[in-house]
């Protein structure tokens, strides 16, 4: 499935680096979120727009996940050609990510 | 236990206006707080009093104070803003001529001076982090240096009496925290309650983003009535926990969901969330419904600030010329990429100096590349977007020109052709000792 059907996400950005957030719907999600969305998928996920390193940050306890991207902004939002310079569509573009729920209860429900 | 409401009036400079006159109105407000300065506006606003020693402040501060303060003046509600912008005083003076207008007297409207730097930045020759040069590389390209100031002048300008708090560039969230250590008595080394006033401030500092703007994506995120967006009151104990609501009756939500979207945004280390006056926390922060429309947020911290002050460096980095042109029908995208074609080829033929072009189909590859977006098989309309970067205002004219002449000279069918121009001044930052800075409080009774 997508990861739009069990999570959220809202972009910030500052300077040239946008931050994604990516928030679980159902607290019980998380862990599976939390093992799908690895910095490494977002990386590749956003290949050619972001030439930084991508950092993950986790909030357990708010079934969240902050991804913090380098140079993801086209030299920063106050000089960008970008039509989007401050990146505030990547957020809608991470939920595009398919996820693989492969635990036997989901398998089974 | 004391509680202290605080409103948030704007989230950004144009923000809608009726949602502060509810809030003041019917908000039962201790503060209400108008958060209106981007970025770059400061230096924009820079230039602007550069042409005009009465102009540099936010445009529609006028406006908004003209719809808040009967409401603010009968009901005792305090406003803090950053609408001073390049010029603190002359918004303060543009304040006090609204009063007059509207007959309020006795509200003492104070200005907070100090966060303009650029005397200290040039002679130090500060480093931009940025690009590791000295301030002296940007030559006579530099036009504004302005320092994000805390919490203290706001709480010391509260303290001494005013109604009206105008200042120009500080941090976001000490536009809230300010009040809170006014109201609280809080000292300025006490970082968990600072953490937390920080929390609360970055949570209020958008406005309607924390109470459904931002949000709505229908079928899984669906907002109730957008138009009439209610905008949120913080709630906020002596711990500097807060519950975060909304006004009965107005659009929107504020749910967990929508919290938490705000905690995170713009926030890279939530552990570090680096301020003037502390080093946030975020990693312990707990939220949770209380009630329709309210949800409590505990659980933030801090530590010792660093002692230095983030400061916005503004400069004047280039010029961006575009045109657009839309082709419809079949066929559309393949005469949309001739025309970016031509146009690219068209920059060399005539020679126009850009240091960078980027040509696209809006609707197709403009926001995400080809790679993500330009799956589409054949879109039945396309918008070509054509944008060059140059040293020199003529020459971003051309890039517009060339796209404009495709009327006559392009693919067939293109319509709705549209140019622009604009002058681009870029934002870079460094970082000044607290002690180089010296916030000034000027407080003035109408």
């Amino acid at each position: 499935m997508r990861l739009r059907e069990i999570a959220h996400s809202r972009t910030g950005d500052k300077g040239d680096t946008s931050n994604i957030s990516v928030i679980a719907f159902d607290q019980n999600d998380f862990a599976l979120i939390a093992r799908e969305v690895t910095a490494d998928r977002v990386n590749e996920h956003f290949k050619g727009l972001v030439t930084g390193e991508v950092l993950r940050y986790e909030l357990p306890q708010l079934g969240a996940l902050n991804f913090v991207m380098r140079g993801a902004l086209r030299g920063g939002v106050t000089r960008s050609l970008a039509l989007d310079a401050h990146g505030k569509c990547l957020g809608s573009a991470i939920l595009d990510l398919e996820v693989y729920d492969t635990t036997a209860e989901h398998l089974a429900g | 236990m004391k509680t202290v409401r605080i409103g948030t009036g704007a989230g950004f400079s144009g923000d809608r206006i009726e949602p502060a006159v509810d809030l003041a109105e019917k908000g039962d407000l201790d503060f209400l707080v108008f958060e209106c300065l981007a970025e770059r506006t400061i230096a924009l606003a820079q230039q602007a009093l550069l042409r005009d020693p009465n102009a540099g402040y936010d445009p529609m501060l006028v406006a908004r104070m003209r719809a808040v303060l009967p409401a603010c003046h009968a009901r005792g509600v305090r406003i803090v803003t950053n609408m001073g912008a390049a010029n603190p005083f002359a918004a303060a003076d543009a304040v006090r001529a609204v009063l007059r207008e509207l007959g309020l007297h006795g509200m003492r409207v104070a200005a907070v001076s100090g966060d303009d730097v650029l005397a200290e930045v040039k002679s130090g020759n500060y480093r931009i982090d940025e690009t590791g040069q000295p301030v002296s590389a940007l030559g006579s390209k530099l036009i504004s240096a302005n320092a994000y100031l805390g919490a203290g002048p706001i709480a010391l300008a509260l303290d001494r009496g005013a109604h009206i708090v105008i200042t120009g560039r500080a941090a976001d969230p000490a536009l809230f925290l300010g009040p809170l250590v006014h109201a609280f008595g809080w000292a300025m080394d006490d970082w968990g309650r600072l953490g937390r006033g920080t929390v609360v401030g970055h949570l209020l500092e958008c406005a309607g983003q924390i109470t459904g703007g931002y949000f709505a994506d229908p079928g899984y995120k669906d907002i109730p009535d957008l138009a009439r967006l209610g905008f949120p009151i913080g709630e906020v104990d002596e711990d500097g926990n807060v519950t975060v609501t909304k006004l009965p009756g107005t659009g929107g939500a504020v749910t967990p969901a929508t919290v938490k979207e705000q905690l995170l945004y713009e926030i890279h280390d939530p552990r570090r969330y680096i301020q003037p006056d502390v080093i946030a926390d975020f990693s312990g922060v707990r939220i949770e419904e209380t009630g329709p429309d309210k949800v409590r947020v505990t659980g933030g911290d801090g530590c010792a600030k660093t002692g230095l002050l983030k400061v916005s460096v503004g400069y004047i980095d280039s010029y961006i010329g575009e045109g657009q042109i839309s082709y419809a029908g079949p066929g559309a995208m393949e005469r949309g990429r001739l025309a970016i074609e031509i146009v690219a080829e068209r920059l060399k033929i005539t020679g126009v100096p850009c240091a960078e072009t980027r040509g696209e189909l809006i609707g197709v590859d403009s926001i995400l590349g080809a790679r993500l977006s330009g799956n589409c098989s054949a879109p039945r309309e396309v918008r070509v977007r054509f944008v060059g970067r140059t040293d020199r205002r003529e020459d971003a004219a051309r890039v517009g020109n060339e796209v404009e002449s495709l009327y006559l000279n392009g693919p067939a069918g293109g319509g709705g052709a549209a140019k622009s121009t604009r002058e681009i001044v870029g934002i870079v930052s460094t970082l000044v000792p607290e002690n180089r800075v010296s916030p000034g409080i000027h407080i003035q009774e109408t």
